[in-house]
């Protein structure tokens, strides 16, 4: 039994803003799995929810008109692992959200729930931002498209103007056109578990395989948002892709990252973790994208 | 013959299909709904409370708290059989609602509503104020001088001390040549984490009350319920259907006696309590968190020359088990691997942390956790193999303790090593894994357990059984034992169906306890069901047996000594012929116009016997070193219970065992604000109880002596299985790596700073 004030259906991206403006107190809900939880702890009992779980126009992995990859934000992550699109092109998300807790949250869970949510332990997060995402909402001024660096603000708290939502994920091309990603999920479980550090890392190598041209890394858990180690990347690009551009990159993230201490795991072990996380994603990445680690 | 077979359980279908009915399925869904307000301080008094705003929210029926609670009447809640003597009768410290708190969480008020969204609501708008007092949240700094005292009967916090002295500690280490081995070996506050919260409602018809809980141990609720209201035992009745699980939390009476109370402060309407997982985190109990300290003194031969043990068991805010846990493990260090000259001093003591109770394996994991982990230090202290350090110090065959009286009647120790070794490989293994270098590496490790069966000498072992013969020539069969999810209903069955003679569908096992008409029993804890239980079944299915044959006597004229039942008919043994069905003679019974008999049979058995239960877990790891993790590859536990009444059943016992263990060993660990007390990963989430993903297949093998003591030469099996996994994940860690971790579990903050101390990373 859930303390909930009122449900309010929408029928369509149009009907949610418009629902959303009439009761501006009231949360939107999609699959339920954060929400829910956080009505049954107490946090938003008596809540007023605007349910867009049944619209379906915001399901689905698509190539918009320039061949950037449209993430519908209600695609649940089961739908996100099996797409071929995603399979084919950035095959590291459909990975990442499937270490997201068990098949039934997979089922029902949704990107945009995951990204909305604001928490920097979402596995999806690192790998959006680690491919330069960028987010798409709507609300009563119209459509408008950020990079998901700016989309979110601070621990819970995303650029969601008053009565708007997102709509879609979108991969431009041009990051995703040759590189290869790997995604590392440190939690103290093989599932059902949240992350204590998350880890992604793509890279995009030369014709001879020899060098990296472009390294890209994000973390989850290592700040109170997910975040880009741009003294890592730095510390890669151009690169011969050997051992010691490897421990370089790895050493690197120390630099950017700033990870809390708290009881679910002590700050010396979680940049310990983040070394080892990002020596490990650059080598698989660079390995999935035809090249080899010389010593 | 039924038992030694793998029959399917009786509560199968209904199971699966979702028929059977617990507790919440059973309540009248127009029932009130009760929510607890547990206090937010860890230590001190309630002054006062504010409950106008929650009085407003519509719904609310009542709101009661411990000012309310006129008649104190005190308590203790440990599931354990009533003393006569009250100089073993446990501690009576419990009270309904509490004004005086003593741990975060403690139970100070409650709501009762017509529903679970007003109950929460008024919950959360009652203000209470405090009068707060330090807190101590550490075992030993409980035991200081000066520390907070929660309860003033127990100077130092200490509940009980006691100690074992075997020869002559002091002199025996003055022995030239001798290496000295010393550890300190701590194991972390877990919950069994049973898939059924605790829930229970309760009812009132004329001046009587019924309690139906989810518990383990429904005649001992009665007793207690009554203890708690002040009023007579014979007004209560408790009703335990099905549970999802109790290991050993429902072996503690839980919120029985204030459901009762609510109940009567409503005027004896239905009200539920069914607590949250949160709260069944760290309201209900927990198992001790033990901190151990061992030295022992080696000879050169790898033989102990003296050795010493002082544990230090957190006990938490109320007595509930008290010191039984920590002295059962006490009692097992002279015994597994006995020396002469042994010193053990075993403290329990109160925290302000949630109350320890029962669970699974009753202080031994703790103990094995202690103990096997030091033996790996002793061996790599002096060089030895360990598993022939073992065979040559483990308690040897004819072996007979004192007290219990108990023998080690076979070499179960080293079968069960062999047969262990053999199903994973060890040797091999072994061989292999020594002097790894590199991030990630393998190793493997063992680990022994000592267990018991049951409670006796120190506690009544009384068991009860029922047959009620029907027309059909089937029979229902009651018993106090009770069916916690672990088959005791079909394990008797099956002993019943051998005993009387009948197939075993003419066996109708009515699984419900009702204290109204259930023959008395203790029922389920201390591994003892199957064991128990068979006393009686046997007692009472030869009663029953000799009522028929009586009765096939009067109906055949045939000498009763010439007449038996097989297969659900009256057999003449002189030469095999069946004279009639079982059935023929159970409608004639009750029919006859010259001779009606109703055809029943009910004993009690008084069992004053015990058995050693032994065995052990081997586990293969890979670690990988600069993550700070270690996964667990192959794992297998060998386990002597005697004859295994139903070997499906049994394996299945010891998967459960196993997967307690390896959440034990390597995740499962509740933690508290050292600010507050308060806890921190009270739920599914962040208290991490293992998954399958985090489950190798598990390979449970066995050993068969027959016990001689038992009636159907089986012995304990329920908790042996969670005792010996840990300690040995542990050691293969510690093969692996060289690093033996002190502190359950080895999690990756664990490993992390053990690595680091060892200069791995």
């Amino acid at each position: 039994m859930y303390d909930i004030k009122a449900l309010y259906e929408a029928e369509s991206v149009a009907d949610a803003i418009r629902l959303m403006q009439e009761h501006p107190e009231a949360q939107i809900i999609a699959g339920g799995s954060d929400v829910l939880v956080q009505i049954r702890e107490g946090k938003r009992a008596g809540v007023e929810l605007v349910s867009i779980y049944g619209i379906d126009a915001l399901r689905g992995v698509s190539y918009d008109e320039e061949g950037a990859i449209r993430i519908g934000s209600l695609t649940s992550f089961s739908h996100i692992a099996a797409d071929p699109i995603i399979q084919e092109k950035i095959p590291v998300l459909g990975e990442a959200v499937s270490l997201v807790g068990g098949p039934q949250i997979r089922n029902i869970g949704t990107i945009g729930g995951n990204t909305c949510n604001g928490v920097t332990s979402a596995d999806s997060a690192s790998t959006l931002f680690a491919w330069d995402a960028i987010v798409e909402l709507a609300g009563p001024e119209g459509v408008r498209r950020i990079p998901i660096g700016e989309f979110y603000i601070k621990a819970g708290k995303v650029d969601l103007k008053p009565a708007e939502m997102q709509t879609a994920i979108i991969i431009p091309k041009k990051a995703y056109e040759g590189y290869h990603g790997n995604y590392i999920k440190y939690a103290m479980r093989e599932a059902m578990d949240i992350a204590n550090l998350g880890c992604s890392v793509n890279v995009r190598l030369s014709e001879d395989k020899k060098t990296i041209l472009d390294a890209r890394i994000a973390f989850g858990v290592a700040g109170p948002i997910p975040m880009r180690a741009p003294s890592a990347e730095a510390a890669a690009k151009s690169k011969e892709t050997g051992k010691e551009t490897v421990d370089a990159f790895a050493k690197a993230v120390l630099e950017d990252i700033h990870p809390r201490d708290s009881w679910r795991a002590a700050k010396a072990f979680r940049e310990h973790i983040a070394v080892e996380m990002a020596r490990r994603a650059l080598i698989k990445s660079i390995e999935l994208g035809g090249g080899v680690i010389r010593e | 013959m039924y038992t030694g077979k793998s029959v399917k359980r009786v509560d199968a279908f209904d199971k699966v299909t979702g028929r059977a009915k617990y507790t919440d399925d059973l309540c009248d869904k127009k029932s009130y709904v009760a929510r607890i307000l547990h206090s937010t301080i860890a230590n001190g008094k309630v002054v006062s409370f504010d409950t106008s705003e929650a009085e407003k929210v519509p719904g609310v029926v009542k709101i009661l708290t411990c000012f309310d609670l006129k008649e104190k009447h005190y308590y203790p809640t440990a599931g354990h059989p009533w003393s006569t003597d009250p100089s073993h009768q446990d501690v009576s410290d419990r009270l309904v609602l509490t004004e005086r708190v003593r741990f975060y969480g403690d139970d100070i008020a409650a709501v009762v509503a017509e529903d679970e969204v007003a109950a929460a609501q008024a919950l959360r708008l009652i203000r209470v104020e405090y009068e707060e007092y330090p807190f101590v949240l550490d075992v030993q700094k409980a035991m200081e001088d000066g520390a907070p005292l929660l309860h003033e009967e127990f100077p130092n916090n200490i509940l009980k001390h006691t100690q074992i002295r075997q020869g002559d500690y002091e002199k025996a280490i003055q022995e030239p040549g001798l290496t000295k081995v010393e550890g300190w070996y701590e194991t972390p506050v877990v919950q069994h984490c049973h898939i059924e919260n605790f829930i229970c409602y309760a009812e009132m018809e004329g001046n009587r009350i019924t309690v139906t809980t989810s518990t383990q141990i429904p005649h001992i609720v009665r007793r207690i319920v009554g203890q708690a209201l002040g009023i007579d035992w014979g007004r209560i009745r408790v009703i335990k259907p099905y549970i999802g699980g109790g290991f050993g939390n429902k072996q503690d009476i839980l919120y029985e006696p204030l459901c009762a109370w609510l109940c009567m402060q409503t005027g004896g309407h239905l009200v539920k309590l069914d607590v949250p997982r949160e709260e069944t985190f760290y309201c209900t109990r927990t198992r001790h968190s033990i901190r151990n300290h061992i030295i022992s003194w080696v000879r050169p031969d790898g033989t102990y020359a003296a050795r010493k043990l002082e544990a230090f068991s957190d006990q938490g805010a109320y007595a509930s088990h008290g010191h039984s846990i920590c002295a059962k493990g006490a009692g097992a260090f002279p015994q597994l691997y006995p020396c002469p000259n042994v010193e053990v001093d075993a403290y329990t003591v109160f925290t302000n942390k949630p109350v320890a109770g029962a669970m699974r394996g009753y202080g031994i994991p703790q103990a094995m956790w202690a103990v096997e982990s030091h033996t790996e230090d002793v061996c790599a202290a002096i060089g030895a193999d360990p598993v022939e350090f073992r065979r040559r110090n483990l308690m040897p065959v004819g072996y007979v303790d004192g007290f219990s009286k108990n023998e080690n009647y076979y070499d179960s120790f080293n079968q069960c090593l062999n047969k262990a070794m053999a199903a994973i490989d060890y040797e091999k293994k072994f061989k292999a894994y020594q002097n790894q270098t590199g991030d990630v590496r393998r190793g493997i490790g063992i680990a022994m357990f000592w267990y018991n069966t049951a409670v006796w000498p120190i506690s009544l072992e009384s068991t009860s059984c029922r047959m009620v013969l029907n027309q059909d020539g089937s029979f229902q069969l009651q018993l106090g034992e009770t069916e916690i999810g672990q088959g005791a209903d079909t394990a008797f069955a099956q002993m019943a169906a051998d005993v009387v003679g009948v197939p075993i569908e003419k066996v109708h096992v009515v699984s419900t306890q009702d204290t109204d008409v259930t023959p008395f029993g203790t029922s389920a804890y201390a591994s003892r069901q199957t064991y128990v239980a068979g006393f009686s079944i046997r007692q009472t299915g030869l009663l029953l047996k000799e009522k028929i044959l009586d009765y096939a006597h009067t109906l055949t004229r045939m000498p009763v000594f010439n007449l038996d039942i097989v297969d659900g008919n009256i057999v003449r043994t002189t030469d095999g012929r069946v004279l009639m069905s079982l059935g023929e003679l159970a409608t004639e019974a009750l029919y006859s116009l010259t001779d009606s008999r109703h055809i029943t049979a009910e004993s009690t058995y008084q069992v004053k016997s015990n058995a050693y239960s032994f065995g052990c877990t081997i586990a293969e790891v890979e670690v990988d070193i600069p993550m700070c993790r270690a996964k667990l590859l192959n794992i297998v536990n060998c386990h002597d219970a005697g004859t295994l009444i139903n070997p499906a059943l049994a394996e299945a016992q010891v998967h459960g065992g196993m997967s307690m263990g390896i959440g034990f060993g390597l995740s499962e660990k509740l933690i508290f604000d050292e600010k507050t007390g308060r806890p921190l990963n009270n739920n599914l989430l962040d208290y991490k109880l293992s998954t399958f993903l985090d489950h190798p297949k598990l390979m449970a093998e066995f050993v068969e002596n027959p016990e001689p003591t038992s009636a159907f030469g089986t012995k304990s099996l329920g908790e042996p299985p969670a005792c010996s996994v840990a300690p040995a994940i542990r050691n293969a860690i510690f093969h692996a790596t060289g690093v033996g971790v002190k502190n359950a579990p080895a999690n990756p903050h664990n490993l992390f700073a053990a690595f680091k101390e060892a200069g791995l990373i």
